[in-house]
């Protein structure tokens, strides 16, 4: 089995590099302002497989692709023939038949029939079934759970067991985006923080979101599964073997769809479990910082930070927007109003109560869920400071510890 | 008979309003067809143009020509413009145009439902497509951005676009319910003495099947679309999980309209496949009552299977196992229709003029659709192949190899009958070799990428994908030009052209046929007797 998989990569690889040759020659890299080395990558099927499902739905997909291929050749080649054979110019009378007569025809037209039946649901139909059971199977042996929530246009991950969260976005420069500077390797599939996840364990993936629907997808894991505001929906996979993979999201989520990766470090357990005491490590120096009473500069470069990882894309670096869709910050009415009221609590529809709880109906998320105390505040303070914005006041994290 | 020959001859057939009235106020099937026909052409081109912006803005990774906001609105707005303004309405332009002459009626049954059903689409696709124009003026963001389907909560999240193109298919819904009802009344009313349901046409068999999905499932749409607006606007939380809603609802039934939607644009033209085809081979359609029944069972197929267009939304095991046999179920009724094609054509005598070249064409372009169809019931395998651009191929081949390549065979085969005058066979023939050519290289690319994984709907990609994505650009611009072929073709046959018989196909049987080209302004004023 194994020889013979690979004898078919090799083959197919063969042909791939024809392809790509002529591609080439057709489309020289230089014309397209790319490096050299992304033009080789693309292939003809689907990407290396690295999870047991994965593997069964690439097996699954070339014995269907098969059977439809030689379906589509045989059934055109009776037609191509009979357009060769039954044309005017080649002298052929037409005959009078308007349906099958007699028991042979009968016998011949009902064939087909037979041999379709037996592919959709014996030949198709039973690793179908078998391959559902295995891919809707979340719970047997699962080793570990990881929870992933889309959030316009990022997605958040977290631990449950091992008590870790944080969230992961593009990491690609807007200026390569823009074409104002060359393209990376990895363009628009590399994240600023990856999820990381251990090799040979069974990790059951509990997905949600917070604003609209998004899709987790990572094609070389077999798995694609929407992130349903509202609702908890399930998948599970075990990478087999350590690299790192990345995905997009699927599903038409506004305007950055399109800029929202998935990136998985897939690594031994033994360094899975360092990396997981690194995150708790930090997590803790994070959560001691809300004990401490910040500077207003500490607060203002933070900010600066927290808003352009997270609040950029809609309200833009400028803090000008996209109106009407997406406010301006700059001399916005929200943002220059008071900040609490008089007992240091949250006033409806004020500047913090939007950070902190979105505003319903709208791409302006409830931030309180996926920010820490010193985000909320850092980018709060520095939110009241910039773009014009001259309010000279700030809030510190202690505060919104308490006002949660 | 004597009589009524005097009659009409002291009364000349054609007395109309001039000008523009006789358009506005008609209620001839001829008039109404033509003005369908005519609206589906400048609609074609109009979806055309947003998705060529489309494909030049992917032309190379990078955004280029346009934020992701615009790019979002354009792919959806394309898709319902060449749905709902395009497909569909040239559907209903054949129907008007033939369905009397095929069954011997003197008019449809309803003309002045005929004549409103008709001038609900200008409105329409005014609605549709005014976000843009309002955008430029500063007012609103835009069209709809959410693609066609509406998904909800991003679309309850959406600007003003998304409450005109409510609007607009609600209009659009209650113009098709009205032409169904019309096609439904005059099939079952007015064929001509001794044509009984299975002496028909199978055009018009296709068009009664597709009449009654469109009753069945519109208003579905439209109350899923109305929901939706109340959730916008009122209040409501249907789909709200906050509230007690839930977003998945939304898609069952946005799906239910969804899948026999597809059949709704496909039926009419698998249905006049078997008339091109016996004209052109020069012998009987084969398998007649097969291919009615087969009509029959994808009709009710059509409303059993729409989940398998959310899959990946997660659902429980038996509902994934039953909604992927059931999906697979409609590859028998549809081999049915495949064989019968196949068995007209053998053993007849061929010739290939553009109608025969385009049938042919779309035979072997619509198996691509069916068979990558088949393959994408599969629940696991479809993880991998859904909401990527392997779906994009896969539907633009049923519906633009399938659809609109339809359309044209129908076209080309009746404008002889429409105008009196032969189009021009050559240019016909190339805009037949163009279009299948460049076709295959706009969106045969398009199943690789979504196999390497490129998500659809994404204004900018990975590099990886940079090669394909120019070589459907490419295809992409070449299809389209290759279009005003076509209509600098329709346009100079219109105008003038070699004079055509009665008959104009050598090969071509029924009654249509009997009539003069192009037909008296009222035809079959005393009904034809069938033997």
């Amino acid at each position: 089995m194994a020889s013979c998989t690979l004898e078919t990569q090799t083959a197919r690889n063969a042909d791939v590099n024809l392809v790509a040759w002529l591609l080439r020659s057709l489309f020289p890299p230089s014309a397209l302002l790319l490096p050299g080395a992304a033009s080789a990558a693309y292939s003809f099927n689907f990407p290396e497989p690295v999870t047991p499902i994965a593997r069964e739905t690439l097996h699954i997909h070339n014995e269907f692709m098969l059977i439809i291929t030689v379906l589509f050749v045989v059934v055109f080649a009776i037609m191509i023939y009979s357009m060769i054979k039954h044309r005017k110019s080649s002298g052929h009378a037409p005959a009078t038949f308007a349906g099958p007569t007699g028991a042979l025809q009968w016998f011949w037209a009902l064939v087909p029939f037979a041999i379709l039946l037996f592919i959709d649901f014996v030949l198709m139909g039973i690793p179908a079934v078998k391959a559902i059971i295995n891919m809707e199977d979340t719970q047997t042996k699962a080793d570990m759970v990881l929870k992933v929530t889309g959030m316009q246009w990022k997605w958040q991950y977290e631990y449950p067991e091992a008590g870790v969260k944080f969230i992961s976005t593009l990491a690609t420069p807007r200026d390569q985006i823009s074409n104002a500077e060359a393209k990376g390797e990895h363009y628009l599939l590399e994240v600023d923080k990856p999820v990381v996840l251990p090799v040979g364990k069974k990790v059951r993936v509990l997905l949600t979101s917070t604003d609209v629907i998004h899709t987790w997808w990572v094609p070389q894991f077999g798995v694609k599964r929407d992130a349903i505001p509202g609702f908890l929906r399930e998948t599970w996979v075990l990478i087999e073997k350590p690299g790192i993979y990345r995905g997009q999201c699927a599903e038409l989520c506004g305007k950055d769809h399109g800029f929202m990766p998935v990136v998985v470090h897939a690594v031994p357990e033994p360094e899975y479990l360092a990396w997981v005491e690194t995150q708790k490590a930090e997590a803790k120096a994070v959560a001691g910082g809300a004990e401490r009473t910040w500077s207003k500069d500490e607060l203002l470069v933070e900010g600066k930070a927290v808003y352009e990882k997270v609040c950029a894309a809609c309200h833009q670096p400028d803090g000008k927007g996209l109106p009407p869709a997406f406010p301006a910050l700059a001399g916005s009415k929200v943002v220059n109003g008071p900040l609490l009221d008089m007992n240091g609590k949250v006033i409806k529809d004020s500047h913090v109560d939007r950070v902190m709880h979105g505003k319903a109906g709208t791409a302006m998320q409830a931030f309180s869920a996926s920010l820490s105390d010193v985000e909320l505040a850092a980018v709060i303070t520095y939110e009241r400071n910039s773009f014009g914005n001259q309010m000279g006041d700030m809030i510190q994290p202690a505060q919104i510890k308490s006002l949660r | 008979m004597s009589t009524a020959t005097t009659h009409a001859a002291e009364h000349p057939a054609e007395h109309y309003p001039g000008g523009l009235m006789r358009w506005l106020t008609t209620t001839n099937h001829k008039d109404i067809g033509t003005m369908y026909l005519t609206f589906s052409l400048i609609m074609f081109f109009v979806g055309g143009l947003m998705i060529l912006a489309v494909r030049a803005e992917l032309f190379q990774p990078g955004l280029q020509l346009m934020q992701p906001e615009f790019f979002n609105q354009l792919i959806g707005v394309h898709a319902l413009v060449m749905i709902f303004a395009a497909l569909m309405p040239a559907a209903t332009g054949f129907a008007n145009w033939m369905l009397p002459l095929m069954i011997g009626a003197p008019d449809m049954a309803l003309p002045r439902l005929n004549n409103w059903g008709f001038w609900l689409l200008p409105p329409a696709a005014i609605l549709l497509t005014l976000p843009f124009t309002l955008a430029l003026f500063g007012i609103g963001d835009g069209a709809i951005a959410t693609g066609w389907t509406f998904y909800a909560p991003l679309s309850v999240q959406g600007g003003m676009g998304v409450d005109f193109a409510i609007l607009a298919v609600h209009i659009l819904g209650i113009s098709s319910i009205m032409g169904s009802i019309n096609i439904i009344v005059t099939i079952f009313n007015m064929r001509a003495p001794g044509m009984t349901m299975m002496k028909l046409p199978l055009f018009a068999w296709g068009w009664l099947i597709t009449a009654f999905l469109l009753i069945a499932t519109l208003p579905v749409l439209a109350g899923a679309v109305t929901m939706l607006l109340t959730d916008r606007h009122f209040g409501t939380h249907f789909f709200d999980a906050a509230g007690g809603g839930d977003p998945i609802l939304f898609q069952h039934l946005f799906w239910f309209f969804g899948h026999p939607e597809v059949y709704i644009l496909l039926l009419p033209v698998w249905g006049l496949m078997p008339h091109v085809l016996s004209t052109f081979s020069r012998k009987p359609a084969y398998g007649y009552k097969a291919q009615v029944y087969s009509f029959i069972a994808i009709g009710l197929l059509s409303v059993m299977v729409w989940a398998h267009h959310f899959f990946t939304a997660g659902m429980p095991v038996p509902a994934l196992i039953y909604f992927m046999f059931s999906t697979m179920a409609i590859s028998l009724p549809l081999a049915v229709l495949f064989f019968c094609w196949i068995a007209t054509m053998w053993k007849g005598a061929m010739t290939f003029e553009t109608p025969m070249l385009f049938a042919v064409g779309f035979i072997v372009l619509f198996g691509i659709a069916g068979l990558t169809g088949l393959i994408l019931a599969d629940v696991a395998a479809d993880a991998q192949y859904h909401h990527s651009y392997f779906v994009v191929a896969h539907f633009h081949y049923a519906l633009f190899a399938g659809g609109i390549m339809g359309v044209m065979t129908g076209v080309y085969y009746w404008l002889p009958k429409w105008t009196g005058h032969m189009y021009s066979e050559k240019l016909g023939k190339l805009h037949f070799w163009l279009t299948v050519i460049s076709f295959n290289l706009t969106f045969l690319p398009q199943f690789f990428l979504g196999l390497a994984g490129m998500p659809r709907r994404i204004p900018d990609y990975a590099l990886q994908f940079a090669e394909f994505n120019a070589i459907s650009t490419l295809g992409a611009f070449i299809l389209g030009l290759s279009q005003l072929l076509f209509a600098w073709n329709i346009w100079c046959c219109v105008r003038g052209g070699q004079k055509v018989d009665n008959q104009v196909w050598e090969g071509a049987e029924g009654l249509e046929w009997e009539l003069s080209s192009p037909p008296p302004h009222h035809s079959w004023e005393i009904q034809p007797v069938i033997k």
